[in-house]
């Protein structure tokens, strides 16, 4: 099966660009298009070139490692699957209900890895694009530039970043790549000093996050046309959600609703992932394509991560980001499905992880000794979280000799993978077809792709500093046309 | 060798020939890097500048087992000469280099080529934190592994329903044979191949380390310098800061613990 612009019929007489790598993005992403001598568009694909290999070479190791070595997937969000591998793993020491002390203690240092992750995607990674324009001179989209030109929003993004980092370190050993999730439960909580440290900034972390919503909100209705339809990509909605509905990060039932947001199925166990959840294979990426089995592959795929997640629960159970939620369901038609709408619900979920926060300090479970629960040994185990890029499974089997035999990851952006691949199909045909390519419209195409992922691989690459050169080749391999950009931010 | 070495005593510091007795209650010294070092008869430049709190790096010598003198991390100069510390005999008016710029080199260099001989990955590692191996790299500035490494292909043998074996992690030691061999009494572990092709070897008929009778309770469960031989079930229980080596290095953990074995 393919898609419209996935393969040309011909591509033998075509020319072919290579964005490549794709900037500002993390890990390593190749987008290729090809283009007829009208420059006409015949195909698109996103490409992850970057095996990573983790479900193969975690086999043959201790269950126990596990949650530490394979959040070495990813600098960015690693808490993500360091809860998730802790998830999977409590089922196979026997203790799917963990001590309330580790449960909030994971449950605080995934709101820290989601505020700071986003901070990172947001102001950090995507602002650059939408406070100076996509064809922005090269040299300005960058956040040095949004240091100079808007001095508050830059401070405001590295410090939201800088706290959840904070939490992070605290509740997890270090800030990036932490120890203390093990299965059955935590190895350390929290005391008194550390508590206090945490509450100091809180409430200015509210308020500046408060901030960031209205940023979005007030960026999206100041082009209106440009945002609700800049690469638009109509799809399926997954996540988990609480029990009664509410938005769910850590611990919920699978819920998937359809474009026009009827329910296609609710509260699916995590357990039963596999019956509702297909990965497809497709020879031209290393990437899985997921789809929702009852639909089948053309048209099961689905969306994941805030967009999807704040469309997909019926509320959200701290005050402010409800309020936001609402404001942004005004533009729910029924479902929002822009793709730049990404960022605003990127920012509302960030105001929900900062309220949880704030409420989880005065919670006294957080400063228990009931650290680790163990029961009947189990051969598997899984373990679904919402990342910040969206639902995050992990799936193990362990032998009688305590190594793990099997290992299934569907990372947020292999469940992406559809609709980045929909969306810069929509972008070429908008704004590329017929057009002669510059470095500003080809930037077009990287911003749908951070409006999902900045985190292409779920890899450790350092942010940034990605060079971009791109080839105009004719049919008989000459390159017409070269243009090549230096190292973008960080 | 040399015919200072005592590599073959079964306690270094017991007295050698008739009269040593005498001569240990005397006060001898020994200048290690420029400073007198004390030592009694029969004792090693490697016991001796530890008893008297000055470290010098090691890592296959233990106070409880003879030298062995493999690891080559100990070399010091000795009026000129490269000798082991923990091999070779303390002598009156003997000048030992130790802390220098030329012999903390040469040690990196070692460090290195144990680093690429093995797989040696920090970041997925339980003992990380614990691992002498580590807090040495720490403690001598190994800032990268220089050479290339060799990514061997080894196993794990988790046959053992308590203790488990990462062969990729094993540095030649031989801590867990003697252990096992002089104070267990079990004979279960021993290094068998030449060269590039050493490893180490379980005592059973399947070559299985559950196909012997090990116990975690065993001297040779609880030795390792390394994270080769561990028990199974711990992983990573300790928080990062509540580590041996996290706030300490080895320099000053290694004579410690032996003041507080004493």
């Amino acid at each position: 099966m393919s898609f419209a612009l996935e393969t040309a019929s011909h591509p033998e007489n075509l020319k072919r660009i290579a964005i490549d790598p794709v900037s500002r993005v993390e890990g390593h992403g190749k987008v290729t298009i090809l283009l007829d001598d009208n420059n006409h568009v015949h195909q698109v694909r996103l490409h992850i070139v970057e095996f990573r290999g983790f479900e193969r070479f975690i086999q043959g190791r201790p269950y126990w490692e596990v949650p530490v070595v394979v959040q070495r997937l990813c600098g960015i969000c690693p808490v993500s699957h360091h809860l998730a591998g802790s998830k999977a793993l409590d089922w196979v020491v026997g203790a799917p209900q963990i001590s309330p002390t580790a449960e909030k203690m994971r449950r605080l240092m995934h709101f820290g890895q989601v505020l700071q992750s986003h901070a990172v995607h947001f102001f950090h990674l995507a602002s650059p694009d939408l406070l100076f324009g996509f064809d922005a001179e090269v040299g300005k989209r960058n956040i040095l530039n949004v240091a100079a030109e808007y001095p508050d929003i830059a401070r405001q993004g590295v410090l939201l970043r800088k706290y959840g980092q904070e939490v992070i370190r605290l509740t997890a050993g270090k800030k990036v790549h932490g120890i203390s999730s093990v299965p059955g439960g935590i190895h350390k909580s929290l005391n008194k000093e550390e508590i206090a440290f945490l509450k100091q900034d809180i409430g200015q972390m509210i308020d500046w996050s408060v901030g960031a919503v209205e940023l979005c909100k007030r960026l999206y209705y100041s082009n209106l046309p440009l945002y609700e339809n800049f690469a638009r990509c109509e799809s399926n909605l997954l996540s988990l959600v609480r029990p009664d509905g509410a938005l769910e990060l850590y611990d919920g039932l699978l819920r998937a609703r359809d474009s026009k947001r009827k329910i296609i199925f609710d509260k699916v166990d995590n357990r039963d992932y596999h019956k509702v959840i297909t990965e497809e294979v497709k020879s031209w990426s290393y990437m899985k394509f997921p789809h929702i089995t009852a639909l089948g592959r053309e048209i099961g795929w689905y969306k994941v991560g805030p967009l999807a997640r704040v469309q997909n629960c019926d509320f959200i159970d701290t005050p402010l980001a409800e309020e936001m939620r609402q404001q942004f369901m005004d533009t729910a038609k029924p479902v929002n499905h822009a793709t730049l709408a990404y960022h605003w619900a990127r920012m509302i979920e960030v105001v929900h992880c900062a309220e949880k926060i704030r409420d989880m300090l005065d919670d006294p479970d957080l400063q228990g000794n009931d650290l680790l629960r163990q029961g009947k040994r189990a051969s598997e185990g899984i373990g679904i979280i919402e990342a910040p890029r969206g639902t995050l499974f992990h799936h193990y089997h362990v032998g009688d000799d305590d190594l793990v035999t099997m290992c299934n990851l569907i990372v947020s952006t292999t469940s992406n993978n559809q609709p980045m691949n929909e969306a810069i199909r929509s972008v070429a045909r908008e704004y590329l077809d017929g057009e002669r390519v510059t470095e500003g419209l080809l930037n077009h195409i990287e911003v749908a792709i951070r409006a999902y992922d900045p985190c292409l691989s779920c890899a450790t690459h350092a942010l940034g500093q990605m060079p971009l050169q791109v080839e105009l080749v004719n049919t008989d391999g000459t390159v017409i046309d070269t243009r090549t950009r230096g190292a973008d931010f960080i | 060798m040399t015919n200072e070495s005592v590599a073959k005593a079964p306690k270094s510091t017991a007295p050698s020939a008739p009269g040593e007795a005498l001569q240990a209650r005397e006060t001898r010294l020994f200048s290690l890097d420029g400073k007198p070092v004390a030592f009694t008869s029969g004792q090693t430049i490697l016991e001796a500048a530890t008893a008297a709190g000055r470290y010098i790096p090691h890592l296959c010598a233990h106070p409880d087992f003879p030298p062995h003198s493999s690891c080559k991390l100990c070399v010091v100069k000795a009026n000129g000469r490269y000798l082991s510390a923990c091999s070779t005999r303390a002598r009156e008016g003997l000048e030992v280099e130790s802390n220098t710029p030329e012999l903390n080199g040469r040690r990196r260099t070692l460090l290195q080529m144990i680093f690429v001989e093995g797989n040696h990955y920090c970041p997925g590692c339980e003992k990380s934190g614990f691992c002498d191996l580590q807090a040495l790299a720490y403690q001598l500035e190994m800032q990268n592994p220089h050479f290339s490494h060799f990514w061997p292909d080894r196993t794990v043998d988790a046959s053992h329903p308590d203790v488990f074996i990462d062969f990729n992690r094993c540095i030649f030691c031989e801590l867990c044979v003697r252990a096992s061999r002089d104070v267990d009494g079990k004979h279960i572990f021993a290094l068998t191949g030449r060269g590039i092709k050493k490893h180490l070897c379980i005592n059973s008929r399947t070559g299985k380390l559950g196909d012997t009778d090990f116990s975690a309770a065993d001297r040779a469960a609880n030795i390792c310098p390394v994270g080769a031989i561990l028990k199974k079930h711990v992983g990573f229980s300790t928080p990062i800061g509540k580590r041996t080596y996290d706030a300490t290095p080895i320099s000053v953990v290694s004579l410690a613990s032996l003041e507080a074995s004493k």
